[in-house]
């Protein structure tokens, strides 16, 4: 054994000592470190924990559906599939963004905008990256669940409409909303989400949307399920019913065909609007899903402006149709008496100028009463009246009558057309009102104004005696508001009368849509978009008018009326919209008939008992709503709904 | 030899205190692998003991002075291995650490780290002055730094680091001046405020290491990257709060959250499950541990078992703190393990082999 070592015991005690403090100073600090990590901040490392280990994923609300009076689906859900981005980590979804882009087939500028769009969002809510996947993609995000494991799938609810644009400018459609609705729903909304954008969709969006539920799943460290956590149910969006009906809805949508126009059938005893139509007409099933910015340029730039809702937002001359108007005010105003005549030679001058008769040239009124004047619809006799009672007048009696103000309708954005007066080309031109163009607005040119829905509703509450009801499409909806028109019975009955001798006596201009056996009245109207003279110059021939008409039945305290009009047509409002009010009231009655004789069908008596409904959209997907909420929904969506 | 004391004389606190460590160690090692692909580690970290407490008697029963007449032998042996080593070791797990002996891998450096102990409680008994000398300090240095620098070049920096307080330690119980004490502090200093600093640090670091030191400034600002370890860790350990999640409960332990969880970071595991007041258990262990082996080298017979046995603390002590700080995120990832918890055969032997040293001085402590 080596010498090395040998009787060397001089341990440095004190250093040993140094070196245990050294030790439990160690020790020390760092179960201080555990303190601070365990104790002082545990609650948010375990929110850390807990959002690694749940991932959320939403379960969509499916939107509540639409139903006619009847109980017929119009507007219906269909499942599919969206893909979903988990954000959580913006390295990880960077690193993986080519790869994401290439498997789904989407550009990687896209990606990045949509990220950039949502940025502000807490980093924890996935985003919705393509609304619509392929097979494809559902098999890429499978097999890349480890790789990549950013994905996942979503179910969502489509709208699915009837095809061809059917009711659409009722209905509405949905989109993805925009940043002022988000900013406006005070964090109720995401981006992707679905909200009406149009029509009732938006209008009651409140009642059919649901409240999306939020599936819980436990996920290990490379992304893969591991379990799921209490899921939250998603609400599904209260069912509407509406007062169309889809009989007539189908016979209107059939009248105007491929004609620029609109047609509004309104019930004037409750305000229900029974059918409800303006073309073109898009397909909303096109926007169901996500609406390019070339398919909507289009759409905005399309001459026939699809996107217009004709029935309350088209403010269009009258015409004729104004005469009814003019009737009514001239008996309640009495000037002149209602005895007044005119004699009517083709044409009038008033004011230094010469206004012709529509007859002009053809033939002549010769000496008229107002109920001739109405029948045949002679615009000297109107020219006459208009001149003794003067714009101030007819302004007056126009908007007591309903026209220049909004009727109220459920669906957003209604236009309240223009009724002229001194006041307003003083405030809009800034000059005195011309006592010449008093002549044209006696027969509903000039600068008057009115939507369709404007026109039946107005016609409806005279033949009514003056008891208006707010139009409405929401079945059973609580508070329908009331306007009554203080008429004299005898205005009413001798108006009434002259709308009867429209369809009913001979030479009236809607003898041809006279129907067998029902009190059908009506009034007709061609509103020149230009004059004869200027329409001639351009090589048009006749010019192109916006062909009105306007039918009731029966002739007092009627059941139904129907506005229709017809845009740039070179014929008659009787002729060009004349048919389409004559089918829609037919079949009215065709209906009431069969179900007075029992003739009812069985799907509408099973309706009637509330147990099922006939699905219109053939092969659609049905989304399962439990029949006995459809009670129900009627009665929540009153208590929501508020009216204007 | 003939004066072999009998079994009286082993420290059976210490060997109570160590099998309570390796208990809780082969505990959370089954509640990390348990229903994986790895499950049934901990039978075999079981093996390891077995075969570590084998080996710590069979080390303790030769008398501790035989061995450090060998110290020069043996550092050569130890260099040679190194050298070994980087000419046809295996790479395993990015770096070039491992041989195999009886068709398992070692890691020659744990082998080296005892060498060096052995070879440091030698330079430091011939030093027989009461005053460490600067001559002498940096003969010690040069021993120290060739094995160092043979590590680096694998690279291991977490072992070669291991090398760092051995040298201190023993350092400072030979007399270190505290003129020179300060000095090298100061140039320590210097040297870890380069690692910290980008603009130096590029010329004397490896890539990933520079990451793994980024990571630990800053590990939200890559939370998958090499920043996830350390995040993943933290949130383990503080997300198990005072009382823990319970054993087999932790989300971020049994959902795979923690890094190599079994090994390196299975502290954080521990924690996670039990919580603050198992933490308390275990680190109460590694103090006592540690002041159990103080205790010994104040016991020694001479000088030369005290500064074996304080080599053995240094390093053991060095590992825990090591590896418990980067646990909390206080220290960049190494790669040092939690002696005695952490899975693994080299490492766990490498902890019995300088045990058995302990023993083997407490043993022969009332011998002459």
């Amino acid at each position: 054994m080596s010498y090395w070592f040998r009787n060397d015991n001089r341990l440095p005690q004190e250093r040993l000592a140094a070196a245990s403090y050294v030790i439990v100073g160690m020790i020390a600090l760092l179960l201080l470190g555990f303190w601070k990590l365990q104790v002082i901040d545990s609650e948010r490392y375990g929110q850390m924990a807990e959002r690694n280990r749940v991932r959320s994923i939403p379960i969509i609300a499916p939107r509540g559906r639409m139903l006619d009076r009847d109980g017929r689906v119009l507007v219906d859900n269909y499942p599919s599939f969206s893909v979903l981005l988990l954000r959580d980590d913006p390295a990880e979804v960077e690193k993986n963004l080519p790869t994401i882009a290439d498997g789904l087939g989407l550009s990687i500028a896209d990606l990045r905008e949509q990220l950039s769009n949502t940025k502000n969002l807490p980093k924890f809510q996935p985003i919705v990256i393509k609304p619509e996947a392929t097979p494809g993609d559902v098999a890429f995000i499978e097999s890349h669940r480890a790789d990549v494991p950013l994905l996942e799938m979503l179910m969502v609810h489509r709208r699915r409409y009837l095809p061809g644009g059917f009711m659409s400018h009722a209905s509405g459609y949905v989109g993805e909303v925009s940043e002022q609705q988000i900013e406006a729903s005070n964090g109720k909304y995401r981006p992707g989400d679905v909200a009406g954008k149009s029509g009732l969709e938006r209008q009651y969006n409140d009642l059919l949307v649901g409240t999306d539920g939020m599936r819980r799943v436990i996920v290990n460290s490379v992304g893969k399920e591991m379990g799921h956590l209490e899921q939250q149910e998603a609400i599904p969006g209260k069912q509407i019913q509406l007062t169309i009906d889809y009989d007539l809805q189908q016979v209107a949508e059939a009248g105007l065909g491929d004609k620029k126009g609109a047609v509004v059938a309104l019930d004037p005893r409750t305000g229900e609007v029974l059918a409800f139509a303006s073309h073109p007409a898009p397909d909303p099933n096109d926007f169901a899903i996500r609406v390019s910015k070339e398919e909507w340029q289009r759409l905005n730039e399309d001459p026939g402006k699809p996107l217009l809702n004709r029935v309350t937002q088209a403010q269009l001359a009258p015409g004729s149709v104004f005469k009814i108007v003019m009737a009514t005010a001239m008996l309640e105003s009495k000037v002149p008496p209602e005895n007044f005549t005119a004699f009517c030679p083709g044409y009038g001058v008033f004011y230094g100028q010469m206004h012709k008769c529509w007859v002009y040239g053809k033939s002549s009124h010769g000496s008229v009463n107002l109920h001739a004047a109405i029948v045949h619809s002679c615009d000297v006799f109107f020219y006459n009246i208009g001149m003794r009672m003067g714009i101030g007048a007819i302004s007056k009696y126009a908007k007591m009558l309903g026209l220049g103000a909004k009727t109220g309708v459920d669906l957003p954005s209604e236009e309240s057309g223009l009724v002229p007066s001194e006041e307003w080309v003083q405030r809009v031109y800034h000059h005195k009102w011309y006592p010449g163009s008093t002549i044209s607005v006696s027969i509903g040119q000039g600068s008057v104004m009115v939507t369709p829905l404007q026109v039946a509703y107005v016609i409806g509450g005279i033949a009514s005696g003056g008891d208006y009801k707010q139009p409405h499409l929401l079945k059973d909806a609580p508070h329908v508001g009331e306007m009554h028109v203080d008429l004299a019975e005898s205005t009413v009955e001798q108006v009434t009368q002259g709308m009867y001798g429209v369809v009913n006596e001979a030479g009236g201009t809607g003898n041809s849509v006279k129907l067998q056996g029902i009190e059908f009245c009506g009034k007709s109207g061609t509103a020149q978009m230009m004059s004869y003279g200027a329409a001639s110059r351009l090589g048009l021939g006749k010019g192109k008018n916006d062909g009105w008409f306007v039918g009731y039945a029966p002739r007092r305290n009627p059941e139904i009326v129907v506005a229709a009009v017809v845009e740039d047509t070179s014929e008659h409002g009787g002729t060009a919209a004349g048919p389409v009010v004559r089918d829609i009231v037919k079949a009215y009655y065709d209906k009431k008939t069969k179900k007075n004789q029992g003739q009812v069908t069985a799907e509408i008596q099973k309706n009637d008992a509330g147990k099922s409904e006939r699905t219109l959209l053939s092969g659609a997907p049905r989304v399962a709503v439990k029949s006995e909420e459809a009670a129900a929904v009627v009665a929540a969506s009153e208590k929501k709904r508020d009216r204007p | 030899m003939a004066d072999a004391p009998g079994t009286r004389e082993y420290d059976w606190w210490l060997l109570a205190i160590l099998t309570a460590i390796c208990a809780v160690g082969v505990v959370e090692i089954y509640s990390t692998t348990h229903g994986s692909a790895l499950a049934g580690m901990h039978m075999k970290q079981v093996r390891w003991l077995v075969i570590g407490f084998a080996v710590m008697f069979v080390l303790s029963r030769l008398d501790y002075h035989l061995i450090m007449d060998q110290a020069p032998w043996l550092y050569i042996a130890g260099l040679a291995a190194l050298v070994a080593v980087l000419l046809v070791g295996h790479r395993r797990f990015g770096a070039q650490r491992w041989i195999p002996i009886l068709g398992e891998f070692f890691q020659v450096s744990e082998l080296v780290k005892l060498i060096i102990i052995i070879v440091l409680a030698r330079f430091f008994a011939e030093v027989r002055t009461d005053e460490l000398s600067l001559q002498d300090l940096i003969k010690a240095g040069l021993l120290v730094g060739l094995p160092l620098g043979l590590i680096l070049k694998q690279p291991d920096l977490g072992t070669a680091l291991v090398l760092m307080p051995m040298l201190i330690v023993g350092a400072f119980l030979a007399g270190l001046k505290w003129r020179h004490a300060a000095v090298f502090s100061l140039a320590g200093l210097l040297l870890v405020g380069a690692i910290f600093y980008p603009p130096v640090s590029r010329h004397i670091l490896k890539p990933y290491q520079r990451e793994r030191i980024t990571s630990f400034l800053h590990p939200e600002e890559d939370a998958k990257g090499s920043g996830y370890q350390l995040l993943q860790s933290k949130i383990a350990v503080g997300s198990g709060g005072f009382w823990g999640k319970g054993f087999g409960n932790g989300s971020q332990n049994q959902l795979g959250y923690i890094p190599v969880r079994y090994s390196d970071f299975i502290m954080s595991a521990w924690a996670e499950e039990q919580g603050f007041k198992g933490v308390l258990v275990a680190l109460g262990l590694y103090m006592a541990l540690l002041l159990r082996l103080v205790q010994n080298a104040q016991r020694a017979k001479d000088r030369a078992g005290m500064f074996l046995v304080m080599g053995v603390t240094a390093a053991l002590g060095f590992h825990v703190l090591v590896n418990v700080a980067m646990v909390i995120g206080a220290m960049p990832v190494t790669g040092i393990p939690l002696p005695l918890m952490s899975y693994g055969g080299s490492a766990t032997l490498f902890v019995f082999l300088a045990i058995g040293l302990v023993m083997n001085v407490r043993l022969r402590r009332f011998v002459n």
